[in-house]
């Protein structure tokens, strides 16, 4: 499959995550969105770590030049579950605090 | 005995230093001790000096220290120690002495520790006078000059609490400053053309005509720049006005200052520079005109003033032009005559009206005295010597220097002869309308000042006079050779004067002059007396006399096409150039950065999603300039 496809693929998916983070005002969709992005990227960087490594390939069966994104992307999602944990639980809290998930009403920090 | 010479500055300066440090702590009489006597030894120092120089002892330079050297300049701090200076070191630290001494009685009213400033800055007046006449070249001379007009100021506003009092002091610094802006300028002048300032090498290499040094135009740009600076300093036509307001300062000041000595730097700065005044005819006219002027025209004040300490101020302005009137006519031995011999009786007359004043109280309206005879008699006695001396009166010392300016001013043109005779005979008048005002007649104070009437103390006394009897007998060092004398004076001085061009005339003709001099002036105080001792002017002048006793109102003249349009262009950089220009430009700077983040304050609104937007969008923007291999960022680049 082409590298392309996946480009495409991938900014969908980006461009769908920054539109939900921009237009979107409930914190768990925007939430969602960032992660969407987030994996967005994760993806292109499989996608062009695979490429690379075929390119090398063709010469060197026992290359793993760009093998290590694959690596890379698990260490990534770890942090990113780990980051969502955290996410969440601020997103608890805020609830708690304003029996609300809207980001709108968080504009009045000093309060 | 030259070894000693740097000893005569430093006895005043090490009393100006214990007085102005230990004012609070020390005691008055301590305070007039050290103050006095440091000038007393000053004065034996120069007796010493003055007798080593008379008795052959060659003209004398002492170098002390190299004050300034460049590749192409070097001036010395040195003394020099000659005829001319030492007669000027007597004169000032002698009537400074006496002043001192009347001074600790006079103000002993003063709180202690304005006592020791008072003798503080006596002290650094006469250090500074001393530098003055001292110094072996301009440089020198200039540090002294400065150093006058400054205790000038000091001493005038005194009773600082009095604003008149600084004001007048202001204009004495100001008028001074003008006048010092013109020395400086000519020494420029000097080392630019001579590449010297000292004394002897300026006045050889002038002389020189062979190296073609200087040129006529130099000589007399140079020498009407120094008369700028004795204009300002000896108080002529057009920068007097400082010296009758000076009359603020303490009355011994104005006997110290403002009679004796500074005003006599101006003088003593030409007759120093002799050989330069007599290489430009057109400075030379131009001083006897303006002193001839100055004479006159502060005569005619003198008349109708009715402040004691006025009437003697006008006549010390007037007294000062006839001194340039003697320098412009090339008669140096005379002019400085003149200085030495007003220095007596001028301090007299002031230190003469400071009794008085301190008998009256602090009155100096003179319509407020009379009568004064009976109450103050030897204040009246020496006041009345003081008078006929200032008259003109043979043998009186004031006589034979007047009268050897005006014999040579007669040779030089008979005009200013005529006019001169007419400035003594005022003289003569107004000197004895204030002696008869004050002292004949009845007393027309109040009943509480006639009671509390009282001659002055021996401090004050013994001064008036030791000064009366120089007022006396001083004019005994120039008897010209007319009357048999041998004009001791001339023939001391003459070693460093150019020889001066005064023409002999007919010894018929000077008997027929001085004749003519001393009857006028025998008139014009005769008609005073009687006009003044009975019945003194109260009411107001009009007329002319109104012109006269407002002073011509040159002050007025002077505030209105100087001072007034001065305040007016700063009134105007005040409220137009600064308010709206400087002002403006820092608060615009302020208002522009407070209007601009109160825009840009707007963006943080704390809305999470606007955040995300402008973060979006820079991204977007900064992808867009930096992709494409730069062609976004170089086209920017061309355009900004």
């Amino acid at each position: 499959m082409p590298i392309s496809n996946y480009i495409i693929f991938c900014l969908t998916l980006f461009t769908i995550g920054i539109i939900g983070v921009l237009v979107r005002r409930n914190a768990i969709i925007v939430f969602m969105c960032i992660e969407l992005m987030l994996n967005a990227v994760n993806l292109l960087l499989v996608a062009f770590s695979k490429m690379h490594n075929g390119v090398a390939y063709l010469s060197d069966k026992s290359s793993i030049v760009g093998a290590e994104a694959q690596v890379f992307v698990f260490f990534i999602m770890v942090v990113a579950a780990a980051e969502v944990s955290v996410g969440l639980a601020i997103i608890v809290m805020m609830y708690r605090n304003t029996h609300s998930v809207d980001i709108n009403f968080l504009n009045r920090l000093k309060n | 005995m030259n070894k000693l010479v740097y000893l005569i500055p430093l006895f005043p300066l090490i009393g100006f230093v214990i007085n102005g440090l230990c004012r609070k702590s020390l005691s008055k009489t301590f305070i007039s001790v050290i103050g006095s006597g440091s000038i007393l030894a000053s004065f034996v120092v120069s007796l010493v000096l003055f007798f080593d120089v008379k008795s052959g002892g060659a003209m004398a330079v002492k170098p002390l220290f190299t004050f300034i050297q460049t590749a192409t300049l070097k001036i010395d701090f040195a003394f020099q120690v000659d005829q001319l200076s030492s007669l000027f070191l007597l004169i000032i630290t002698g009537i400074g002495f006496l002043i001192h001494v009347y001074s600790a009685s006079y103000m002993h009213e003063e709180e202690p520790q304005h006592f020791g400033r008072y003798f503080a800055y006596l002290n650094l007046f006469v250090f500074s006078m001393l530098l003055l006449v001292l110094g072996s070249n301009y440089v020198i001379m200039f540090i002294g000059w400065e150093g006058v007009g400054l205790c000038s100021y000091l001493l005038i506003g005194y009773w600082f609490k009095n604003n008149n009092y600084n004001a007048a002091a202001k204009k004495a610094f100001v008028m001074n400053r003008i006048g010092d802006l013109g020395f400086l300028l000519a020494v420029f002048w000097i080392i630019n053309k001579l590449g010297t300032v000292d004394y002897h090498q300026v006045f050889s290499l002038a002389q020189d005509s062979s190296k073609h040094l200087l040129t006529t135009f130099d000589v007399t740009a140079i020498t009407l720049l120094l008369f700028v600076g004795a204009m300002g300093k000896s108080a002529q036509i057009p920068l007097y006005t400082w010296l009758p307001d000076a009359m603020a300062g303490p009355t011994p000041v104005s006997a110290l200052i403002h009679a004796a000595t500074m005003v006599t730097a101006g003088i003593y700065m030409i007759a120093r520079s002799n050989v330069l005044f007599s290489m430009s005819e057109f400075t030379m006219h131009l001083i006897s005109i303006i002193g001839l002027a100055t004479a006159l025209f502060s005569a005619t004040i003198a008349i109708k003033q009715n402040d004691i300490k006025k009437v003697l101020a006008y006549s010390t302005v007037s007294q000062l032009g006839y001194m340039f009137l003697g320098l412009g006519v090339g008669a140096y031995t005379g002019a400085v005559f003149h200085v030495m011999t007003h220095a007596f009786f001028k301090a007299l007359l002031f230190l003469g009206a400071g009794s008085v004043i301190h008998a009256m109280h602090h009155e100096q309206d003179i319509r407020k005295m009379g009568g004064l005879k009976k109450k103050l008699p030897i204040t009246h006695i020496t006041f009345l010597l003081g008078c006929i001396a200032i008259s003109g009166i043979p043998p009186f010392s004031g006589f034979f220097s007047k009268d050897e300016i005006l014999a040579a001013a007669f040779a030089h043109n008979k005009i200013y002869w005529v006019l001169g005779v007419a400035g003594a005979a005022m003289t003569a008048f107004y000197m004895f309308r204030l002696y008869a005002t004050t002292f004949l007649g009845t007393f027309r104070g109040t009943h509480d000042q006639e009671h509390h009437l009282h001659e002055s103390p021996k401090a004050m006394t013994y001064p008036l006079i030791i000064l009366a009897i120089l007022s006396v007998v001083g004019g005994m060092v120039g008897i010209p050779e007319l009357m048999g004398g041998h004009h001791k004076l001339h023939h001391f001085l003459s070693p460093i004067l150019v020889s001066e061009k005064v023409h002999e005339i007919e010894h018929n003709t000077e008997w027929m002059l001085m004749g003519v001099s001393v009857a006028i002036a025998a008139i014009a105080i005769l008609f005073a007396v009687n006009k003044f001792s009975k019945k003194p002017e109260m009411q107001d002048a009009e007329g002319l006399a109104k012109v006269l006793s407002n002073k011509w109102y040159v002050d007025e003249l002077y505030d209105m096409i100087i001072v007034k349009p001065i305040e007016a262009l700063a009134s105007f950089f005040k409220n137009v150039i600064e308010k709206s220009g400087i002002d403006g430009a820092v608060n615009g700077v302020g208002k522009f950065v407070q209007y601009s983040s109160r825009q840009v304050r707007l963006l943080q609104s704390g809305q999470v999603g606007s955040y995300i937007l402008f973060m979006v969008l820079a991204f977007a923007l900064i992808i867009l300039i930096w992709v494409n291999d730069g062609h976004i960022y170089r086209f920017l680049t061309k355009i900004f």
